[in-house]
């Protein structure tokens, strides 16, 4: 907990004086403690982070050292992303492949389903934890760390280990449920979010960077589930707005060169709703544009805001064309972090990030970015036009 | 017992109906951790996306609860709990509340007796309930469709002309799809099938769409004979 120190005409700090001490007073419950006894007790197995994970150790909200899976990680992808924004998957595999790691992209992963839970409420917690956990149990027998990539599927799966560990009634009955299935009762160490593993991997990302984003302005949104939905396991770092807020995709965005603005309603959610989005957008469309899009024009008039969340991308990006009737003052490109880092390595635009599927026109950032769109995008319709004519049945990675 | 306002709503549903859903709210586990008070700051409100443009607070619900206003829960009940986006944003509580927590619970129950108005709130989502349960994955690619999204800007019609070419035109192979957003195995299906059987979750659709219910069992059914199983030796290990 950090203790601000008080200042005697009661003005509020300015950010450079602002002090984070986290020598104060820390929660007495630690997840991990309570997941290894667990173990000792015969409840759970423990997906470790092994050696052959390469691991690096951050801080959490709390200043706990947080582990990171880098290497040999298992695939928990999204569905919004992969369904609606499939250059945000593609992107992260990308990364890693270019950084010379292995990985695993699975087939036999369900979506964590948290979206639909979060929307209707119709289903309950037994179900969600034994869909989490029969993903789990997936990534341990074919041996590899699971790295999540929604936002809401990481808030969602701290949320049932926090059910787990506090509800032995809760275990007992997705105990039943993974003995029906065959499976062993599995949770891991630490629910890692792949935008901890960019940033962890942000210098040597910076390393094989190719191009300059000095005048490239930067605005960043937080995901609520990453870093409000169970606090503790997001990660936080003294030399980032003074541990203030989280460091990821922040961190990133100052390690690759670019500018990073601050805006007054960073903390605010993007008004993605859940149900919202898909069947009451008036109301995410407003808040997407009146309190997030419109504020960072406003303070930052930013070249493209990044956040790291499949609600956060969709709402904020998607909301912006009718906002254009309205004459709200809109046109912030919207992307992930792991869309931003992969072209700043050099990955095409439509190839690898699939910018094609975003909604807001990109193309002036790419100029600014030194990106020929025109060119790319021509040789992109040329893979799509052989897909179209037979000639090939789809696109690889060699193909990129 | 009766209404605090004289004007307040369901004034014709029985008390005794009102608390059992209340009871019910209660007795879920979740609840203990959910709720230990409010000192009414309304810090909760100012980070709420909801409280700026709906007739919604949740320092309301925590309110409500914590006095047992019985009448106003079924109030919120049937009306502003829909209006909650769940992004946890109220956790900053500095009384450790969860309202967003206290309303997860809240639909869940009014989904478990098939309230009319939980019904209406999800009756344009339906279609959601059935593509997360019987695919596995929420989102498809398909859904992107002009009708569905026409705020979304021309860019959707793009997509959908174009989508099948597209889709092959994605380099990770499990990304091919039109109608999943990923590839997921048919193995992987019958597990989350039998999931949705142990957990009484399918009979939960039931309450809030029967014709989903049953086209869902149908899917359901055919998929877990294939693999040797029998849909109705999947009882429901919730008490």
């Amino acid at each position: 907990m950090s203790l601000l120190p008080i200042v005697n005409d009661g003005a509020p700090l300015k950010a450079k004086d602002r002090v984070f001490d986290r020598k104060g007073q820390m929660p007495e419950e630690y997840y991990k403690d309570q997941l290894f006894e667990l173990e000792a007790k015969g409840e759970l197995i423990i997906h470790r982070i092994a050696d052959e994970q390469a691991p690096v150790e951050i801080d959490n909200k709390f200043g706990r050292k947080k582990k990171i899976a880098i290497d040999n990680t298992w695939h928990h992808k999204s569905c919004g992303q992969c369904g609606h924004i499939p250059g945000y998957s593609t992107s992260i595999f990308w990364l890693i492949r270019q950084l010379g790691l292995t990985y695993h992209d699975p087939k036999e992963q369900t979506s964590c389903t948290a979206w639909n839970y979060y929307a209707s409420s119709t289903s309950n917690p037994a179900a969600q934890a034994a869909v989490a956990l029969r993903n789990f149990a997936q990534a341990y027998e074919d041996g590899y760390y699971p790295i999540i990539h929604c936002g809401t599927s990481y808030g969602h799966y701290k949320e049932v280990r926090e059910e787990l560990i506090h509800h032995p009634e809760l275990r007992d009955q997705t105990r039943r449920v993974m003995d029906r299935l065959g499976k062993p009762m599995v949770f891991p160490e630490e629910i890692v979010h792949y935008s901890e593993w960019v940033h962890v991997m942000r210098h040597q990302i910076h390393e094989r960077q190719k191009l300059d984003l000095s005048d490239v302005t930067v605005t960043v949104h937080p995901a609520c589930h990453y870093h409000k939905l169970v606090a503790e396991d997001a990660i936080y770092d003294r030399e980032l707005y003074d541990g203030q807020r989280t460091a990821v995709v922040s961190a990133l965005v100052k390690a690759l060169g670019a500018n990073l603005a601050d805006y007054s309603t960073f903390h605010d959610c993007c008004g993605f709703g859940f149900r919202h989005i898909l069947v009451s957008r008036d109301f995410s469309r407003s808040f997407a544009t009146l309190r997030k899009i419109e504020k960072m024009k406003e303070e930052a008039n930013p070249d493209v805001t990044l956040t790291h969340d499949t609600g956060c991308v969709t709402t904020l990006d998607k909301s912006q064309f009718a906002a254009q009737a309205h004459g709200r003052n809109v046109g912030i490109p919207v992307m992930s972090d792991a869309q931003f880092a992969a072209l700043a390595m050099g990955a095409h635009p439509y190839k690898v990030c699939q910018l094609h599927w975003h909604g807001v026109d990109m193309r002036p950032l790419l100029e600014k970015m030194g990106i020929d769109h025109v060119a790319a995008w021509e040789e992109f319709q040329e893979v799509a036009g052989k897909i179209e004519a037979g000639e090939m049945d789809f696109m690889s990675w060699e193909d990129c | 017992m009766d209404p605090i306002y004289a004007d307040a709503k369901y004034q014709d549903v029985p008390y005794e109906e009102k608390k059992q859903l209340f009871d019910e709210v209660k007795a879920d586990m979740r609840w203990h951790t959910s709720l230990y008070g409010c000192y009414e700051c309304g810090i909760c409100v100012a980070a709420c996306p909801s409280a700026r443009f709906y007739d919604f607070s949740p320092r309301v619900f925590a309110q409500v609860m914590a006095r047992e206003d019985v009448h106003t829960f079924y109030e919120l009940l049937n009306e502003s709990v829909w209006d909650c986006s769940q992004c946890f944003s109220c956790t900053r509580c500095p009384r450790q509340n969860n309202p967003g927590g206290i309303i997860t619970i809240m639909r869940e129950v009014a989904v478990n007796h098939g309230l009319q108005s939980a019904k209406e709130a999800l009756k344009a989502y339906s279609r959601i309930i059935y593509k997360i349960m019987s695919t596995g994955t929420q989102v498809a690619p398909d859904m992107l469709q002009p009708d569905f999204f026409p705020d979304w800007g021309p860019d959707v019609q793009q997509v959908s002309d174009n989508l099948d070419v597209w889709r092959r035109a994605i380099p990770p192979e499990t990304m091919h799809t039109t109608e999943l957003a990923w590839d997921v195995a048919e193995k992987t299906r019958v597990e989350l099938y039998m999931i949705w059987k142990l957990t009484g979750n399918l009979e939960m659709i039931e309450q809030i769409d029967e014709g989903i219910f049953m086209i869902l069992e149908e899917v359901m059914e055919e998929l877990l004979d294939e693999h040797g199983f029998d849909i109705d030796d999947f009882d429901s290990v919730i008490d």
